[in-house]
């Protein structure tokens, strides 16, 4: 009997060791793994976190850390600026300053003035692409038949379209109407770029047909139908989209390069390319002033971001 | 708005193309027209004169030596580009289903670089690859020979790497999105059977994922068609002859407004594009019919 017991006893041992090597095993794995998503994890927020220090380090500064970069920089010091043969990275400045921020938005206005047409190129492509997506998107999940498919198809195959080839249609559309040069050739395409008819459609082709029928019952016509059920229940997909056309816009280049060359209109992703040659310490702080916009909505909307993307790649939907 | 009669068929239809004609009209007017126009404009020889001559336009696009450097480029970019854009953002998306402590932030800082705008991260791109750069002395210690990065054949390097930094959390969050599909019940039913956790992973998430893996394999070709927005801003108008790609092409074909020239080369581009959407919907039929039986 006792040695029964203990055989038993033995067993269960080697059954706990058994398990405590598996574990241990998993423990390992487990913290391989986080280790690689740690080095990614820094691999991908080094370069915006070293814009943002860098932004709060003095010219000079800079100019000793990077000289040889950036050849040509005025260092905003006067007098002797120590212009370095290596360029050493450095995460935390000597010195904290908020010099260039100061400079950037009152001593050199040209900085905030391209912000300023940045947003005000942005916000009303969002705004109105938004909107006429809204309705043809209602139109293209209520009103189902082969004329319908077939636009939708071509919808498609338009937003999938790289620049070099829109690009050459919106120049000439630009041309006739007159609009060359003017906010209105970056607007006017973007407001009905059919990206987000493309999203909202998914969206709304699985509001369930129940709400809609009930809706009728109680004698709302379309548009009260489209306005008080289709609407709020794409709320979230609303702001996704939101969200993606805005990053798209606020970080064009392509466009303003072709249909609004005018300096005075360009926006600040084209013209920071160009003051990256000049005072180093006030680019990095306008690079990071840049970057707030869609960071903070990064922050706040993430959730919606990744719906978005999910949706997007219709992978949901 | 009237109200609506339930009895006439032809009214019903006709509210839905109200809904779709504000978007019609600007789709319409901004992209489809002009661009019947385009085809109309590459195929005569010149805006005055209109003489059609058909298909010589294109013969002299694809003959000219900057748009087949441009092509080359772009295509050599590709390449290289959407195998590691794929692989890696899989390998991202498979590391944030494994049990590891703190997902959600690694999800947040993966995709972060996506909300970056492109010119405010070039300034620590030039740093990092400059001759004298932080990647070169990194290199040296290992006994490397420094190069100067952006204007050398390694250049399309130091976009690659902007490239990937920006778009692996995108394509990461898709195959998330597709990983996140598959029942729980198989993968339970599959552990009880006794497969290892990697044939697992061939037998049955590949099997689900292999829609997702393709849409994520074209959207990274598109993509890539796009990186000139990252060699423009990091190189300039006339980039290192290896940077050159088509967006630069068209860039100083619009300076010179030579309507032919753009308007073949748009087409022969759109055409290649067609090519790749209409291979991505013939797949996705196939494959997605697949999974769901």
């Amino acid at each position: 009997m006792k040695k029964n017991l203990s055989g038993t006893d033995a067993l269960r041992r080697r059954d706990l060791m058994r398990r405590r090597g598996r574990e241990a095993r998993l423990l390992l794995a487990r913290s391989m793994l986080t280790l690689i998503a740690g080095f990614f994890a820094l691999v991908f927020l080094l370069p915006t976190v070293l814009t943002f220090t860098n932004s709060l380090m003095s010219g000079t500064e800079l100019s000793s850390n990077y000289g040889m970069v950036f050849s040509n920089i005025t260092a905003s010091g006067s007098g002797k600026t120590f212009i370095a043969q290596d360029i050493t990275l450095k995460f935390i400045p000597d010195m904290v300053t908020f010099q260039q921020y100061l400079d950037s938005l009152f001593k050199t206005p040209e900085y905030l003035l391209k912000f300023w047409n940045s947003v005000i190129l942005v916000v009303p492509i969002v705004v109105f692409q938004l909107l006429v997506a809204a309705f043809a998107a209602y139109g293209f999940a209520r009103w189902r038949g082969k004329l319908q498919a077939i636009i939708f198809f071509l919808y498609v195959i338009l937003m999938l379209m790289p620049y070099q080839v829109t690009l050459v249609p919106n120049y000439l559309v630009s041309d006739w109407l007159n609009i060359l040069d003017t906010r209105w050739a970056i607007w006017l395409p973007g407001i009905f770029s059919p990206f987000s008819v493309y999203i909202l459609t998914k969206y709304m082709r699985r509001i369930p047909s129940a709400y809609i029928e009930a809706a009728k019952l109680d004698g709302a016509n379309e548009l009260q139908i489209f306005a008080r059920v289709a609407l709020p229940l794409c709320q979230s997909a609303l702001y996704s989209v939101a969200i993606l056309v805005f990053i798209d816009y606020w970080n064009m280049v392509e466009q303003p390069l072709i249909l609004l060359t005018e300096p005075d209109l360009q926006p600040l992703s084209v013209f920071l390319s160009q003051v990256n040659t000049g005072d180093v310490g006030l680019a990095f702080a306008v690079a990071t002033i840049y970057m707030v916009p869609t960071l903070l909505m990064f922050l706040y909307g993430e959730d919606y971001l990744v719906e978005g993307i999910a949706y997007a790649g219709g992978i949901k939907g | 708005m009237k109200p609506k009669n339930k009895q006439i068929h032809k009214k019903k239809s006709l509210t839905g193309w109200l809904f779709l004609s504000p978007s019609l009209a600007g789709v319409g007017l901004f992209f489809i027209v002009p661009f019947l126009v385009v085809i109309y404009y590459a195929m005569v020889d010149n805006p005055v004169q209109h003489n059609f001559v058909w298909f010589k336009n294109f013969a002299s696009v694809l003959k000219n030596t900057a748009f087949q450097d441009a092509a080359r480029n772009t295509a050599a970019f590709s390449v290289v580009a959407v195998p590691l854009a794929v692989l890696l953002a899989l390998g991202l998306a498979l590391l944030l289903e494994a049990k590891i402590p703190f997902r959600s932030h690694f999800r947040t800082f993966f995709l972060s670089p996506m909300m970056v705008p492109t010119a405010s991260i070039v300034l620590i791109w030039q740093v990092l690859f400059h001759q004298n750069g932080v990647i070169n002395q990194f290199t040296e210690a290992f006994g490397v020979q420094a190069i100067d990065w952006l204007k050398s054949d390694y250049n399309q390097l130091v976009i690659l790497t902007l490239f990937l930094w920006k778009n692996l959390g995108y394509n990461m969050i898709l195959f998330m999105a597709a990983l996140g599909n598959i029942p729980k019940e198989l993968i339970e039913v599959s552990m009880l059977d006794g497969a290892g956790s990697w044939r697992q992973f061939w037998r049955i998430k590949l099997h689900y994922i292999s829609p997702a893996l393709l849409f994520v394999t074209i959207l990274s070709l598109i993509n890539s068609f796009k990186v000139f927005r990252e060699a423009y801003l990091l190189a300039g108008d006339y980039p290192y002859e290896s940077l050159y790609m088509l967006q630069n092409f068209m860039n100083n074909t619009f300076r010179s407004l030579d309507y032919q020239k753009l308007s073949s080369a748009a087409i022969l581009m759109s055409i290649v594009m067609v090519v790749i959407i209409g291979a991505l919907f013939i797949a996705e039929n196939r494959f997605g019919k697949d999974v769901e039986e």
